[in-house]
């Protein structure tokens, strides 16, 4: 029944100075547990097939990966009509190793930001240090977006990935749509 | 508008990241136990003009509890360290007795 | 009579003119003009009226410590009131009008104040309004309302677009003339990541100007080499119309930036509010010229000495042919001098020191200017502008020696450095005994984190007065910034310019010294509040010898002033009145934002649909476009009921009770929280988290739970699914859920972190969709897949299965005490699984339901709502669960707080229903009256409704509530009180109105 799966910005797409829009369904797995075990690193890595991230390190090819989350806790992406049986792989994995699997594809949106100065849009919203300096492709960040919480990783040196819990998605769009306006670019990074 | 640094994800957080809890290191007391320390326990509270120890909440964020030794007046951190403790690192209070000699927090000097 | 000058004007282009409005009055600058210089060049010396006597006023200064030239600007949704000409950049089209007279400028009734200012000394208010009481409410303050305030209130919603941006630098420079640019300069140098602020359009502050020579060139090209050499370093920026606004805790800054106040509607935001993590903080804000007391120095042509030469260098304005210059220390020469070289006359300097000597007076005195000495102005002649000065003795009372006729007077009361963003966040100011003004005490900087300063003054702003002493000074300090943040890289060259010789100021507080009482009381120190001398004087007579609450008593320096112009005079004066010295008085506090900041910048994006985050469940859409009245509950939003043509709120309702109780409602109720816990310690977990005893439950069934926090109190409750052995499912509140989510996290890291329990916040995986009536089970049956049977799904348990090709997970609970099915199914397909059991209940009659039928529904059983029959002071014994607290578990959270004596008086108020006699609905909240008074004298009470509505299944109104002692109180009449002398009889009852037995729910 995945063809009646729909995400909650239904494909909107806002062209400001940076692109917002919305990338559909994505399947993601929170998994809790001790992250320095093999069973955790094996059970994420063999079905994300992307290497263990470190702290505060997202690791993603395509539409697969693992962001760090917290010290017990990553985040593993596969493609939304995946997400059944990678679950059941983790957890086969996980089987009697104390953790914490749980399919949350549904619970959130995830919203891409492209563009030479996405940057910015970004940094209009999160107290987050954005900066090339501070952050770059390969780090992930829990923070705020103006008043939600919600995390963020680059995917390349001009676009983002955010991730918000589903019931904001139109919140969270339309803050980045308003920090995306043509003729508010900062001129900053 | 503090930062403190949560000890768990390794982030120098903005204060509008955090949530803050109250004063760390409670220990509870629960069914059985005297009223006077039942109350201590749920009531009675530090507030001290100077050395504090806190509890604080990364809940934008890694979404994890970790303490914080702040002096009130001036909003100096002497450092921060996880909540899994019954009392404050070491360093932490070597870092405190360097900068206010003489200072005290319930039983810690 | 103010004018343009035919030559000159570094900021204004003369190829472009600007046409703008002034009163409805078309005139016309140039481009780089300000509103102000515009207005000047006009002609129009005649601005506004004071706040308290409406005293005709006229521009005083040339930047944002301008008191008199508030002006309204613009209109519908661009207008705003209180913008200072000042700092307003010109352009076409800009309409300005004057506040705070009528009927019109020229010609303000409210003038007849300034005549009887002598009824309207300081402290007016609170003398004269005191009795009798009830006055204040009815009289004084509405009026006074009416009265108050300087400019209008927007009516309309506003027009622009604001922002925030968050930036993080190592070194945040704020001010840029020229110790700013040399902060920064020096910093980046370093290899430090710094931001560079200045407040106005233009870079170089007062150096240009004033006609320093800094490097062996002029400073305006000194700033113009050093701008771009800034611009050429890839770790400086530069942003001018950007003000710092203030300095918080932990290097926290806020800049004001004004993207398009110049230029408005060109799409950009109008605003953005810069949110600054600095490491370090250089404040080069320089210093802002005092004014001097002398009488009817508020009279429109009176100036301060630096703006009127502002004004003719920046703008080719002369304020007046002939104007009087009156000072008490060098500076203010060069006013004489700048004036002299437009061509203009200086009758005289009146210089109140008795003797002077240095290069600058030389150089006035070889002009031809005649110089006064130990002169003062006794009073400023003329009655709506300048029409000449009496000429007294400083050391005198006032007597008259000369009138010399001008136009215009510029006054120089010394500089006081700007130390507002110094002192922000603790910085200690110290008195400077030769400059005679408060400076940064470099010994008391505001700290940091770390506990070292974080801030520190740089140029005129620390109280280094000479360009070659301020340029030394804010070059040592944008170094010694950069090093603090570990940037050490070269050293460039210490930009130089020639020692300046000063012949040394006299603090001169009152002019003349010894002026009479009549004199004071025209001496104006704050003239956007309209504080004199005179009130300061009679604060401290009357007793209001602390700085702060002679600044309350009087109003003095309040409002967007902020000290600016008035703080020191006001001090001294207020020193002089104590005998006291000035920096024992010490100031008042200096608050953020040095000058105002837009609402709008503030709220940022935060506004229309995005002013919070709504929070959407996945069957929003459908709910809008079937008549949603919607309820907020948190962030989210729930359907109250779904209206059709024509349906009141109240019948909708009703329809929908009814519905649901002969056919089938549907309820959205994805809002609940869903949380997971799990591990081998998850039972015994859930059983310190629960009254209840979790640990028990059994896999594939359910069990309704109560929480309450340590202090025994109940907050949360909801039912507990167990979904292995390791595994539990646990139903929050819809406005509990991130809380109660929080209060686990909370428990399992901070006290029991070696339990073996995760938790994860499932609450928006899933859409949960409530069918609910009797004919529940027919619908799901027609969508077919599981077997929803009372004997394979029996009350109270649940099954994961398929309905009509959706994977779901389907509960036997009921909050309506009709039999229902809560079914779960991935988010993004609930809408999709809505429609489907819309579709296949049509035949039953199904229709959606809202949260009033659900509450009445739930009332209707005698079950309780978080919220309602719970306050934070009601335990679960209150509401007679003591079924669903454990007597076997040792502990729980809130247990020992509910063995306290108090929890356990027979005497509390507990649950019971209410039933009025004749069928009406009782108000809510209402209170039962008791015999007798509390020791307040209020009439007791012995207990309130929490619940009530009209209960369409019953045909009557139904409530809940706490009464001492009700359980054993059934079938007594209490009174309830409501609105409008309204009283109440109603019966007590057994909560459960409906289906006491059950029989409906579990079949």
């Amino acid at each position: 029944m995945s063809e009646t799966a729909v995400s909650p910005l239904a494909g909107a797409v806002y062209e400001g100075f940076a692109r917002v829009a919305d990338a559909g369904p994505r399947g993601m797995i929170t998994i809790r547990g001790d992250l320095a075990s093999t069973e955790v690193k094996n059970a994420a890595t063999g079905v994300a097939g992307v290497d263990f991230p470190g702290r505060g390190e997202a690791n993603c090819v395509g539409e697969k990966g693992i962001l760090w989350m917290s010290p017990d806790e990553i985040l593993v992406l596969c493609p939304y009509g995946e997400v059944a049986e990678t679950l059941a792989t983790v957890e086969a994995t996980l089987a009697g190793k104390h953790h914490l699997a749980a399919n949350v594809s549904d619970a959130r949106a995830l919203i891409t930001v492209t563009g030479v100065d996405a940057r910015e849009a970004i940094a209009k919203l999160t107290p987050a240090d954005v900066s090339p300096a501070a952050f770059r492709p390969g780090q992930v960040r829990r923070t705020r977006l103006a008043q939600v919480p919600a995390a963020f990783w680059m995917t390349g040196e001009e676009s983002f990935d955010v991730i918000c819990f589903r019931s904001v998605a139109r919140y969270v769009f339309g803050i980045l749509q308003a920090a995306a306006i043509p003729g508010s670019e900062v001129g900053y990074f | 508008m503090l930062i403190l640094h949560c000890p768990c994800c390794g982030v120098d957080a903005d204060e509008t990241e955090l949530a803050a809890g109250g004063e760390a290191h409670l220990k509870r007391f629960g069914p059985g136990s005297e009223d006077a320390d039942f109350e201590g326990y749920l009531f009675l509270r530090e507030n001290p003009k100077g050395v504090h120890f806190e509890r604080w909440r990364h809940v934008a964020g890694c979404g994890k509890w970790f303490h914080a030794a702040r002096c009130t007046v001036t909003l100096e951190v002497f450092g921060t360290y996880p909540a899994q403790t019954l009392e404050p690192p070491r360093e932490i209070l070597d870092a405190i007795g360097a900068k206010r000699p003489g200072w005290s927090w319930r039983t810690l000097s | 009579m103010s004018t343009r000058l035919a030559t000159g004007g570094r900021h204004i282009d003369r190829a472009r003119a600007v046409e703008f409005s002034f009163n409805g009055k078309r005139l016309s600058g140039f481009a780089g003009d300000t509103l102000a210089s515009a207005l000047l060049a006009g002609g129009q010396t005649l601005v506004g009226r004071s706040f308290k006597y409406h005293r005709p006023r006229g521009i005083v200064a040339s930047g944002p410590e301008e008191p008199n030239a508030l002006v309204n600007l613009g209109k519908s949704g661009r207008f705003e009131p209180n913008q200072r000409a000042t700092t307003t950049e010109l352009f076409d089209g800009l309409e300005a009008t004057s506040q705070n007279h009528w009927p019109s400028l020229e010609f303000d009734v409210g003038v007849i104040n300034n005549h009887l200012s002598r009824f309207f000394p300081a402290g007016f208010y609170y003398k004269t309004f005191m009795a009798p009481r009830a006055a204040w409410k009815h009289i004084f303050e509405p009026i006074i309302r009416r009265s108050a305030g300087l400019g209008k209130a927007p009516k309309d919603r506003d027009a622009d677009i604001y922002e925030h941006f968050h930036a993080h630098v190592d070194v945040l420079v704020i001010g840029g003339g020229i110790a700013g640019l040399a902060a920064a300069r020096q910093a980046g140098a370093a290899g430090a990541q710094v931001l560079l602020v200045e407040q106005s359009p233009h870079w170089g502050g007062r150096a240009p100007v004033d006609g320093a020579e800094i490097d062996g060139m002029d400073a305006g090209d000194w700033v113009k080499n050093t701008v771009e050499e800034l611009e050429g370093m890839e770790n400086i920026r530069l942003r001018t119309r950007a003000m710092g606004a203030g300095v918080y805790d932990h290097g926290y800054a806020l800049v004001y930036e004004r993207l398009s106040d110049h230029a408005p509607e060109d799409g950009r935001p109008r605003h953005r509010l810069w949110k600054v993590r600095a490491r370090q903080i250089v404040t080069a804000t320089g210093a802002i010229e005092r004014p001097l007391s002398f009488a009817m120095n508020d009279l429109p042509g009176v100036m301060l000495a630096s703006a009127v030469r502002d004004y003719v260098v920046n703008h080719a304005v002369s304020p007046g042919d002939r104007t009087v210059v009156v000072t008490n220390n060098d500076d203010a020469y060069r006013t004489a001098i700048a004036l002299k070289e437009a061509g203009l006359e200086v009758p005289a300097i009146i210089d109140a020191r008795p003797q002077a000597q240095g290069p600058l007076i030389e150089a006035a005195r070889g002009l031809g200017i005649r110089i006064e000495f130990g002169r003062a102005v006794a009073k400023v002649r003329g009655s709506a502008r300048v029409e000449g000065v009496a000429v007294a003795t400083q050391a005198g009372e006032g007597a008259v020696l000369e009138d010399i006729a001008c136009d215009a007077v510029a006054m120089s009361g010394g500089w006081s450095p700007v130390v507002h963003l110094w002192s922000h966040c603790g910085g200690k100011l110290v008195w400077d005994e030769a400059h005679h003004h408060f400076r940064p005490d470099p010994e008391k900087a505001p700290t940091g984190a770390d506990g070292a300063a974080f801030v520190r003054a740089a140029g005129t702003a620390n109280g280094a007065m000479t360009t070659a002493e301020a340029l030394a000074d804010a070059d040592a300090q944008g170094r010694a910034a950069a090093e603090a943040t570990g940037h050490t890289k070269r050293r460039k060259a210490v930009p130089r310019a020639a020692a300046e010789d000063f012949a040394p100021m006299a603090p001169v507080w009152m002019m003349p010294q010894g002026a009479d009482i009549k004199l004071r009381q025209k001496m104006w120190l704050d003239y956007q509040n309209d504080v004199k001398v005179s009130d300061v004087q009679l604060a401290a007579r009357e007793g209001f010898e602390s700085v702060e609450h002679t600044k309350r008593y009087t109003t003095l320096g309040m409002a967007t002033d902020q000290g600016k112009l008035s703080n020191i005079n006001g001090l001294a004066v207020l020193a002089g009145s104590l005998n006291e010295p000035i920096p024992q008085v010490g100031t008042t506090t200096f608050r953020p934002p040095y000058t105002p900041i837009s609402m709008g910048a503030i709220a940022g994006e935060a506004r229309g649909e995005i002013f919070q985050p709504l929070r959407r469940t996945p069957m929003h859409d459908w709910h809008e476009a079937n008549g949603a009245y919607w309820e907020p509950v948190g962030h989210w939003r729930r359907p109250y009921c779904y209206q059709r043509d024509g349906e009141g709120i109240e019948d909708a309702v009703h329809r929908e009770v009814r519905n649901t109780r002969n056919n089938v409602g549907l309820l959205d109720a994805s809002t609940l929280g869903k949380i997971l816990v799990k591990g081998p310690d998850a039972g015994k977990f859930l059983d310190m988290m629960y009254t209840n005893m979790m640990s028990t439950l059994k896999p594939g069934r359910c069990r309704y739970g109560l929480m309450c926090t340590e202090n025994g109190f109940l907050t949360d409750d909801g039912v507990v699914a167990r979904l292995d052995e390791d595994t539990f499912l646990c139903h929050t509140t819809s406005g509990g859920a991130d809380r109660i989510h929080g209060h686990m996290e909370e428990w399992l890291q901070t006290e029991w972190w070696d339990w073996k329990v995760y938790t994860a916040n499932l609450t928006e995986q899933y859409a949960q969709v409530g069918v609910v009536g009797p004919m529940a089970r027919e619908v799901l049956e027609l969508m077919g897949g599981m077997d929803v049977s009372a004997e394979a799904l029996p009350f109270m348990a649940f099954a994961d299965g398929v309905l009509a090709g959706f994977n779901v997970r389907v509960y036997r609970i009921s909050f309506s005490g009709e039999m229902s099915f809560e079914i779960a199914v991935d988010a993004h397909k609930g809408r999709a699984f809505w429609d489907a059991v819309l579709e296949a209940g049509a035949e039953f009659g199904a229709m959606p339901y809202g949260t009033e039928a659900l509450h009445i529904m739930r009332a209707e059983k005698g079950f309780i709502m978080i919220g309602d029959e719970t306050d934070g002071t009601v335990i679960p014994q209150d509401l007679g669960l003591d079924w669903a607290i454990s007597k076997k578990k040792a502990d729980y959270l809130g247990k020992r707080a509910q063995e306290r004596s108090h929890m356990t008086d027979p005497d509390r108020w507990q649950l019971v229903g209410l039933e009025t006699e004749d069928g009406s609905v009782l108000p809510d909240g209402a209170y039962a009256a008791a015999d007798g008074e509390n020791a307040n004298g209020q009439k007791n009470v012995q207990g309130r409704v929490t619940s009530t509505y009209h209960s369409p299944t019953l045909g009557k109104g139904i409530a809940m509530g706490l009464v001492k002692r009700g359980p054993d109180r059934m079938g007594e009449v209490l009174a309830f009180h409501g609105t409008g002398g309204r009283t109440y009889r109603a019966k007590i009852v057994s909560p459960v109105f409906y289906d006491p037995e059950g029989e409906k729910q579990n079949v």
